[in-house]
Order: C-alpha cells, then structure tokens, then sequence
C-alpha cells in the first residue's frame, strides 16, 4: 500500500493515537474525560470537513445527524436490549440513509440557500423529536444503570465508550485521506471550486454529492451514540443542539478546511481552548467573548486556517501537511 | 371554537407585525450585501435591554425609549460592519456567515455576564380593550401600530431619498453602482445599520409585553429565517407580509393541536418553501 | 455526422436567443461559428452540451439523441468544450484541473493515468512547467490554455471552443492557431466561436453565421465572407464587415 508511507496520511493518526493513549498510560479518568471531549470535536469537524472542506456545501445543520444515530442507538439499546456494537452500526446507517434522502432534495440548493436548508432541517428535526413520545419527547431517554454491567460495570464501560470512540476517531480520518486522494475526493473538490465547470468536465455532481454527504452523516450518528451512552440520559435540546453544529464549522475552519490534519488541529484546539477559558476564573464569564474575538480574528485574517496557512507559507511542510 | 380562535388568530396577527419587522432587517441586509447575519438574535435580545434599562434605569417611556434603542442599533450594526463584515464581504458566504456568528458569541458572551441567563420583563402596561371575546393588549397593539409606521418610514426612505436610491442600486448591482460612483462601503454599512436597527426596534417592542432573557433573541432569528423564506430573501415588504402569516399559523395552530407542534410545522414549511420556491412566496428583491 | 441539430430554439422569459437553428457537422470537420454580440453562439454552445435544455428541438451527438441531457453525460459521450469566461478550478493546481478532465472524461481514468496524461497535454499546450501552480495564479493567456488542456484531456471526439483567442495578443494568438490546428490533426472535431476574424476564415473549413439567434449563412470561408445577409448583419461594425470581406485573402496573423 502506498499510502502506508506518506507521513501526511500518519501525521494526523498518529497525533490522535498519542493523544487517545495518554489516559491510558496514565491510567486517569479525568485525563480521559479531557481527551474524550476533545475526540467528540475531532470525530464531528474530520466528518463534516469531508462535506464542508472536500465538497464546499456547508451544512449548518449537520448536527441532525450526530442527533438522529444518538437516538436511534439509545433506543435500540435502552428500549431494545440492543448491544452497544450493534446500536453503533444502526447510529451510523440510520443517518447515512436519512442522508440520502434529504440529499437528493436539498443538495440542489445552492450556497446559502443550502445553508439555511440544513438549519431548518435540525430545527424541524429537534422540535418534532420533543414532541415523539416513542423518544421520550420533551424529557428525552434514560438509561437503566444496570446495562453498564453488561459491560463490566460503569467504570469499564466509560473506558471501553473511550476506547470505541477513540477507533471511530482514527477510522474517520483514514476515511478522510482515502476520499481526499482519491477520483472522487478529486470530484468533489472540482465541485467545491465551480460545479458548471466541474459538471462540463464530466463530474456527475448530483450522484458525487449524495455520496459525499452520506459518508459525512454516517460517522456524527456514532459519536453521537457514545456521546449519550457515556451519559446516560438523552434529552432533544443536547442531541440537536444548533450551536453545536456551528461550533464545529467554527473547528473545521480553524484548523485548515479541505485538508486532513485541519480538522484535528481545529477539533482539539478549539475545545482545549473551551477548557481552558471555562476553568479560568479571569475568563470564565466571558469565554465566548475571547472564543467570538479568536473566531473572528481567524476568519478575517486566516480565512485558510492554520493548515492551510502553514502549507501556503512554509513550502517544506507541504508534503506532510495533507 | 371560534370563540378560541379568533382571539388567538387576532393576537397572532399583531405579533406577526412584530416579526415582520425583525425579518426585515434581516432581508435587507442579505437583499443588499448577500450576507445572513447570524448576530440578528442577539441584536434582537440586546433592543429588549435596552428598553428595559431606559424603562427601569432612566424611568423612561419604552416608546420614547425605542427611538433611542433604534438609534443605538443603528450605529452598532454600522460598527459591526466595519469591524467583521467589510473585509469578508466579496469572500464565500462561510465566511460572512461565521464573522456574523462570532460577533453573535461576543454579544451573548458580554450580555450573559453582565445579565446572566434569567429572565427580565418590562413592568409596563396600557391596560386593554374588549372587543367581543377579543381582548386587545394595548401594547401589542401598539406594537402593531409602530411596526407598520416603520415600515412605511423605511419604504418613504429606500424609494424617496438620494441614500436609499443609492441603497437599491447597490443591492441591484454593486459593480455598476461603484462605477456610477456610488460610495459601496458607506452604503453597505448603513444597510448593515438599518438592518440591525430594524432587528433593535422589534426586540424594544417584544419587551413590552414578554419577558425576555439575553438568550432570547435565537427563537426569534429562527423566525425571522422562516419569515424572510416565506417572504423572499431580499425584499422587506415580503417580510412584513411573511411575519403576518407567521404570526397567524401561531396563532391558529394552537387551537388545534399543543403549542410545541408549532415550530415542527414552522421548520417543515421552511424547508419545504426553500426547496419548492427559493425564491419566496412574493419573490423579488429590494 | 457527428452532430446533428434540429430546429433548435431557445428562450429566456421573453428574449428569443435561438429561433430554429438546424446544423450538420461531419466528423472530422473544423466550423467556424461566427456573429454579432448576443447573436446567440455560446447559447447554442451551452444547448449543444447540455447546460440547459433546448425550448425546442432536438440534438444528436454520434448519432444518439442528447437532447436535454446533462453536461456531464455528454462529457461522457465524447464532448469536450472551453468557456468564454474562464472557468479554472482556482484553488486546486493546474495539473489537477487537467486531472479533473482525464478523470471524469471520456476515457474514465484512474488518478495515475490520469496524471501522466495530464502532464502529457500540459507539454502539448504549453503550461508543462506551471503544473504545480494553483490555477488561480495563471494569467489570462495561460488560463485559456488551461481551458483547453482540461478539454483535451478529457479525450474528446467533439471539441467545441468558445472564443479560446479572445483576449490574447498577436503572438499569443498565432500560438493558440497553432496548437488548435495540431489538435485537428488529430483527428478531432471542431466547432469554434471566434471573432478574430481573420484567423476563423483561414482555419475553418466550413463556417455558419448567426444574427439574433438565426441561422443566416452556412458555407465555406470565401461563400460567407460575399454574403450579403452577413455584411449587412454586421452593420453595425463596418470595420468588422471589411475585414469579413476580406477574409481567406488578408489573414495576417498567419
């Protein structure tokens, strides 16, 4: 395999490896409640960059589908006895095939008119899923604690939640470079730069973009199942939550949009930089203030992000930054 | 049945001028500069404070007090402008969309710590009318009543000044406008001011009659997203009429079934008007 | 024939830009496609490769009905074509925009073929030392051979070219002759949109004319040039109509 020996594909796995493990050597579950976080924000930013970067449709609303696989795998497994294994898949089919669905309809909108789409599309989704009773509506779902001994207790199913979310992590960014470096990561970047050109060339963008999106959606619904896993309970309002959906754009951009390694920059940055705002008092009232000025000053002055603005200035750092 | 649903269509209505009014701001400025202004809540959420501190603060009229509200958004939307969103103004939309959104973090972020997140409400009232089985708030009313005199102020000003003559041109087409020599940054600013203006003023009038909590500037940028879907992007009397029939299926839905299927049924028509026709139930621009 | 239309018309709301444009182009041929401003060439470019559909009649490529298909099932079929405006891919590299048009094109390559080919056409077109720049760094000249490179790579059978001379200086349009003269001899059709006159007239073999969306003469070079319907359709720019007249004899930038 050739890809085995370009360090731009190792770079961002082994950067997330090193990270995932040091909980683990260091045997401290706050440590692991740290990086558990911060896996959350890689997993979300690496899957929506292949939509967002890769593809340039943004989707505002790509929280629906961190939302949708959390529900549907909480209830196979708190309704259903489903096993977490098992729950996961459905977590990442169920939006995969809702995906697909809306895909082909609003896929056809253009740049802020698809922006909207998908902020609508959480929000319809969020208000009718209060109102579901079979979902637990308004309250939402808890979890009955005796399926944690299922797995060994509480304590080992918070590390083997850690542990699946850390390979769902590592497997998403394998699938971010495959799509990157390949005809149709190549497709839909010619997209992302101007559809009619692509579309004359012979992309078949309607098909390319489906795709593009399905694969974007399937991962957020798993991390979204261990994310309320961990937590035990699910509520409409978490699950859907608007802001969330924005925040990661906000990451994708941070670190560098279209690259691999941007996403985890961004990811693991910008939620280390959450952390630290909130546990400083001088700071904590006013995080958003520093995160909106940060954001602000990024988006003005860095619009590439740092990945991309490293790769533009530093000519060496272009075979290792992808 | 209609003895319920007339009152609540009626309430409805006088609300959507509300709506209408907030929906316009947005309109405008996206009819203008194609940019979506996520600080719209917030704006929203701040003219709701500032009617509250000039009420309890300064003893004010909150009607007076609006003037003073509309006046403050409007040198903040220009500020706002030139701070975050001229530089990124010719950029892809992610990158106004995300300036806006930051400036959205920094507003909540200031008004949170210095409001927190509880609730506040205007200790004003005009009393109100019976008229059947309708009761009229006198303050919504009132409401309704500002919300359409602004309106025609800003109709009187887009089409009957040399400034609003300047604003159309520039939302018709920029280029052309700066070669007739048109002053397209100063333009774009004051269109980013009214629109923000517009955005202060609907909170100033919402505050009259509900609470409010620094927060509570999001619900009404949602609607404001579907108004403007319904009305139109880019054209503010659009605006006025989609606020009329949001405010109408709120009033009317209710009555049928719970409160919390409203949004459902809003969201759903959203998307369904951005798919079907993008262009709006009205269509046109500014 | 390669291409067939029939009776093919366009609107826009009120704007008729294409009434009842019938054409037959034998392969291997090279056509020139010439007109007035707003006479409606790239419409009946745009219509022939799909970017929109025909309000009336019907279009036949190799043979099979395409009427109304998408761009990208013709790109399949064997069509390539260049933009007026410019079109490059800004922020990826040169050689990919090439690569795009390999990829996706009538032969379907894979990324490595793909790339040796689009190094390939690159040297053919001139830009073989620019293929790691991002396009959005090429000057005008070089896009346009950009334009042409992704086309060409993409294999095509039909090759319609959309003023691919506009814009650029003397040289650089003896240049851009001379490249597209190489690509006939490969075997490939040609339909080109030019209005540098001149060099239509002497590279064509065959030219039609088109006035407010009409179809108004079809013949060789020296048939067109003596027509009067396509001296007076060009009135209003009797330096232009001159130098129609004059056409096959004058020919100077060759």
């Amino acid at each position: 395999m050739k890809i085995l020996r370009k360090p731009g594909f190792w770079l961002p796995i082994m950067l997330v490896l090193l990270l995932g493990l040091w909980p683990v050597m260091t045997d401290n579950a706050a440590n692991r409640e740290v990086v558990n976080s911060i896996l959350v924000s890689v997993a979300l930013a690496s899957s929506l960059n292949i939509l967002l970067g890769y593809t340039g449709y943004v989707s505002f609303g790509h929280i629906v589908f961190f939302g949708f696989g959390a529900y549907t795998g909480f209830y196979l497994m708190s309704e259903q006895g489903w096993p977490i294994y098992a729950a996961m898949i459905m977590a990442g089919l169920v939006p995969a095939v809702l995906a697909y669905l809306l895909g082909s309809a609003i896929l056809r909108l253009r740049g802020a008119y698809f922006a909207l789409a998908t902020i609508g599309i959480n929000e319809a989704a969020r208000a009718f899923v209060k109102n579901f009773d079979p979902l637990g509506g308004s309250v939402g779902m808890q979890l009955n604690f005796q399926i944690y001994n299922d797995y060994g207790g509480a304590a080992q199913a918070l590390w083997l939640t850690y542990y699946l979310l850390l390979g769902v992590t590592i497997v998403i960014l394998i699938v971010s470079y495959l799509v990157r470096f390949s005809k149709f990561g190549l497709g839909l970047m010619a997209i992302r730069e101007n559809e009619d050109a692509a579309e004359v060339m012979g992309v078949v963008a309607p098909s390319a973009k489906t795709r593009a999106y399905v694969i974007s959606a399937f991962f957020p619904g798993i991390v979204g199942l261990l994310f309320f896993f961990k937590n035990a309970t699910i509520l409409p309002g978490d699950a859907f939550r608007l802001h969330l959906s924005i925040e990661t754009i906000v990451m994708v951009m941070l670190g560098g949009a279209g690259t691999v390694l941007g996403p985890v920059l961004g990811g693991a940055g910008y939620q280390r930089l959450r952390g630290t705002l909130l546990v400083t008092p001088l700071f904590r009232n006013v995080q958003l203030v520093v995160a909106g000025v940060l954001l602000l000053t990024i988006i003005l002055f860095i619009p590439a992000g740092v990945v991309g603005w490293l790769r533009y200035h530093v000519r060496g750092l272009r075979r290792v930054l992808e | 049945m209609f003895d319920i649903l007339i009152p609540s269509l009626v309430d409805g209505l006088l609300l959507g001028f509300v709506y209408g009014i907030a929906a316009m701001g947005l309109s405008l400025i996206w009819g203008v500069m194609n940019v979506i202004n996520l600080a719209h809540g917030p704006i929203i959420a701040l003219g709701m404070f500032g009617i509250y501190l000039a009420f309890t603060i300064l003893g004010l009229n909150p009607y007076l007090a609006l003037v003073l509200v509309a006046f403050a958004g409007l040198v903040l939307g220009i500020l706002i402008y030139y701070v975050a969103v001229n530089r990124v103004i010719d950029a892809p939309h992610l990158s106004s969309l995300l300036a806006t959104f930051s400036v959205n973090m920094i507003i909540i972020g200031i008004g949170t710590a210095i409001f927190t997140v509880s609730p506040y409400n205007v200790d004003f009232t005009l009393g109100a009318v019976d008229i059947g089985p309708i009761r009229l708030l006198w303050t919504r009313v009132a409401a309704a009543l500002a919300a359409v005199i602004v309106t025609g102020l800003l109709y009187l000003f887009l089409f009957r000044t040399r400034t609003g003559k300047n604003i159309r041109a520039v939302a018709n087409n920029r280029t052309a406008a700066e070669l007739m020599g048109i002053p397209s940054s100063r333009v774009l600013a004051l269109s980013f001011g009214i629109g923000t203006m517009l955005a202060a003023i609907a909170g100033g009038l919402i505050a009259t009659f509900f609470p409010f909590t620094i927060l509570a500037g999001g619900g009404y940028e949602l609607r404001s997203f579907v108004i403007v879907v319904l009305g139109g992007l880019g054209n503010p009397l659009g605006a006025l009429v989609g606020g009329l029939i949001l405010g109408s299926l709120e009033g009317i839905i209710p009555v049928f079934m719970q409160t919390s299927w409203v949004p459902v049924i809003e969201f759903v028509l959203f998307v369904f008007i951005i798919l079907v026709r993008p262009s709006g139930l009205l269509g046109s621009r500014v | 024939m390669i291409l067939e239309i029939h009776d093919v018309s366009k609107n826009f709301g009120g704007l008729q830009a294409l009434s009842d444009v019938s054409l037959s182009v034998p392969e291997g041929e090279i056509l020139g496609l010439i007109g007035p401003n707003g006479a409606g060439k790239t419409t009946l470019f745009n219509v022939i490769n799909g970017v929109y559909p025909p309000t009336n009649g019907r279009v036949f490529f190799q043979s099979k009905e395409v009427t109304a298909k998408k761009p990208y099932h013709l790109a399949k079929m064997g069509l390539a074509r260049t933009h007026q405006i410019v079109q490059p891919l800004e922020e990826l590299t040169v050689r990919e925009n090439v690569m795009v048009g390999a990829c996706f094109g009538k032969e379907d390559h894979g990324l490595g073929s793909a790339r040796e080919l689009a190094e390939e056409v690159l040297d053919f077109v001139g830009l073989g030392e620019r293929k790691d720049q991002m396009a959005a760094s090429l000057n005008v000249a070089q896009k346009k051979r950009l334009e042409l490179a992704r086309a060409l790579a993409a294999r095509p059978t039909l090759l319609l070219l959309d003023e691919v001379l506009a814009g650029l200086n003397p040289s650089e349009i003896s240049a851009m002759i001379e490249t597209v003269a190489e690509i006939r001899e490969q075997g490939i059709t040609i339909i080109m949109i030019e209005h540098v006159m001149h060099a239509v007239m002497n590279v064509s073999e065959r030219v039609v004319v088109l006035d407010y969306g009409r179809l108004i003469s079809e013949g060789t070079p020296e048939e067109v040039s003596h027509d009067p319907k396509v001296i007076e359709a060009y009135l209003g720019d009797p330096k232009l109509a001159e130098e129609i007249a004059s056409g096959g004899q004058q020919g100077g930038g060759l």
